[in-house]
């Protein structure tokens, strides 16, 4: 897209390097990181489960091919990375849509800024994410 | 089309992803604790629990709702990470155009996976 005034100077680098970033920052560099691997997945996951429409031996031959501890340890990887795009999707709604900002005020000493409201919810989503992740991963390793 | 008509199906695609992919996700691995939607003693992967799921209207047509909404949202989100770097606008045209190609040809390719699969609660099918 073209900006205008201010080029992306950092383009990816700016992702992890960009200078004193508050902790929201690095949800977006963790969005972006896990958003790429769903998207990869995903494509694959259309081709492999494909096999459905060929029947049961087709089906079969395809899950014998994605088995095993690798493909377990990818599957969980895969889990946990929905697990916070997906919770961080709904912070990222819930400020687009005007939500958990805290209402426009005075500017007036000692100055309130939305950051300090945001920043709660940026650590609640941490938390539920890594509560569905170890959830997931009870699932996925202990309780099979 | 424009940009914001764009980010908004984005934005409206994750809120149904959120719940449809939340099933997907329960379903599949989180079997072990909750349960839902199992064919006595088989697996969610098993062939007998996936007709089970083609047999039925909802899964079905939620699957291709997924699909449609899934692609969009993360063909969308790629498409977004590349514009960013801000390359030319010979660049940005192809990307579209490859983009929405890659798109449309995993669409009609996951839906007819969808639909053909034996069983399936189709029109053709069952």
């Amino acid at each position: 897209m073209q900006t205008r005034g201010h080029p992306n100077r950092l383009g990816i680098r700016g992702w992890v390097a960009g200078g004193r970033w508050g902790f929201e920052r690095y949800l977006y560099t963790l969005h972006r990181l896990t958003g790429l691997g769903l998207l990869a997945y995903f494509a694959m996951h259309i081709f492999v489960t494909s096999a459905r429409a060929l029947g049961p031996e087709s089906w079969d031959r395809a899950m014998d091919v994605v088995s095993g501890p690798l493909f377990a340890v990818g599957e969980y990887l895969v889990f946990a990375a929905f697990a916070f795009h997906a919770v961080n999707g709904v912070r990222l709604a819930l400020i687009e849509l005007g939500y958990a900002v805290g209402r426009p005020i005075e500017p007036v000493y000692p100055y309130a800024t939305s950051v300090g409201r945001q920043r709660r919810l940026a650590r609640a989503v941490v938390m539920i994410a890594a509560v569905i992740a170890l959830w997931g991963g009870l699932d996925f390793f202990v309780l099979t | 089309m424009r940009d914001r008509t764009l980010w908004t199906w984005h934005v409206g695609a994750g809120m149904v992803i959120l719940v449809l992919l939340g099933l997907h996700m329960a379903i599949m691995h989180l079997d072990a604790t909750l349960g839902i939607f199992g064919t006595e003693g088989a697996e969610p992967v098993e062939w007998e629990s996936v007709v089970a799921r083609a047999q039925s209207l909802f899964f079905t047509v939620t699957y291709v709702l997924l699909l449609g909404a899934a692609l969009y949202h993360g063909i969308y989100g790629l498409r977004n990470i590349l514009f960013e770097l801000n390359p030319g606008a010979g660049l940005r045209k192809a990307i579209n155009v490859g983009l929405a190609l890659v798109g449309v040809a995993l669409f009609a390719f996951g839906t007819w996976a969808a639909l053909a699969a034996p069983g399936a609660a189709t029109m053709g099918g069952g």
